[in-house]
């Protein structure tokens, strides 16, 4: 290992660490005052979607609402799945499943 | 200090299906690392003290290209942003934890480690061996996979290339979906779609997550805000 890399490497992880932590760290002698709460409650939501939405429905960096899209399509299947109230195995297996389907049958591409 | 085994399982339970999604991420990760020049140990030790894919991968082609330091830490910092959020949202349910609990809690706060800590917290209730264990579950999963990418190398194609990159947005699919139960949830969803997609097309980098986050909350907490001040 050479020390440059290694060194930036660590900074990496004490710039990720400071992410994680900061806001336990500030917020601890504080508390969370109560409309900080109020937004905070919707974070996991407004996350979750933000990583699936580009994901799916602008997979190559554009919009693409089109059955060549496959990325849309497994992912119309496993939101099925899940509003269905399957176990996440099952919502992520038929997801996959259509994917591979989809690029081994080479549809719409 | 005692462990509850049943949380702890609990934890890893509900964890190990997510991990699903993030194992090819982990070969990939670690196939790249060798083909821009990093040595094995190298890429080992990112995963290992980093622990944060997209920030893993954003600095390959940046070590490849001989970035600096300052840079490479730079972009890092930016693009682990959304933890701040994460972190905070957390902090109501991790009040009574000791400051090295919180601290070493934190560090394993990953995507998909935070949305069961926190799916779990605001449904049946927080629990640290919970946490820990859905934490523990990443962080191996992370660091087994690293290495057999580093070990396979140039032996497999890229996973990512045969559509398993698909596997991360069908497992946050698998623990969004059914948080969508009311209009606000609902609400929250469109904004952060519309403002993602729009963000993620229009801006370099990773900003939408944080971008899409914050108009999300904020029309959230709108909408509930009068529900709220009449109670």
């Amino acid at each position: 290992m050479r020390s440059e890399v290694v060194l930036t490497i660590l900074c990496m992880a004490a710039a990720t660490y400071f992410t994680r932590f900061a806001s336990p760290l500030l917020l601890n002698r504080t508390g969370v005052p109560r409309w900080l709460a109020r937004l905070l409650k919707h974070v996991p939501t407004a996350m979750l979607t933000a990583l699936i939405a580009p994901a799916l429905l602008a997979p190559q960096g554009f919009v693409e609402i089109s059955p060549a899209n496959h990325y849309l399509i497994a992912g119309a299947v496993a939101a099925f799945m899940a509003y269905r109230r399957q176990p996440p195995a099952v919502t992520m297996g038929s997801g996959m499943a259509m994917m591979l389907i989809l690029r081994m049958g080479g549809f719409g591409s | 200090m005692v462990i509850d085994g049943a949380e702890l399982r609990a934890g890893v339970r509900d964890t190990l299906p997510l991990m699903l999604g993030v194992f090819p991420f982990g070969l990939a990760y670690g196939i790249f690392g060798q083909s821009v020049g990093l040595t094995s140990g190298e890429t080992l030790l990112m995963s290992l003290t980093v622990f944060a894919g997209a920030a893993q991968f954003i600095s390959l082609p940046m070590f490849a290209a001989g970035s600096g330091l300052m840079m490479i830490a730079l972009t890092t910092l930016l693009i682990n942003l959304r933890h701040l959020l994460m972190g905070a949202s957390l902090v109501p349910y991790m009040e009574k934890l000791s400051m090295p609990w919180k601290a070493f809690l934190c560090f394993g706060m990953a995507d998909e480690t935070y949305a069961v800590t926190i799916s779990r917290a605001q449904t049946l209730g927080y629990s640290r061996d919970y946490h820990l264990g859905s934490n523990a579950t990443g962080y191996i999963t992370w660091a087994i996979s690293t290495v057999l990418g580093v070990m396979l190398g140039s032996h497999i194609s890229n996973p990512l290339a045969w559509g398993l990159d698909f596997a991360m947005p069908a497992t946050f699919l698998a623990l969004l979906v059914p948080r969508l139960v009311d209009r606000t949830s609902l609400a929250v969803a469109a904004v952060a779609t519309i403002v993602s997609v729009a963000a993620a097309v229009l801006i370099p980098g990773k900003w939408y997550i944080i971008l899409a986050c914050l108009a999300a909350v904020a029309v959230g907490a709108w909408m509930e805000g009068g529900e709220l001040d009449e109670v």
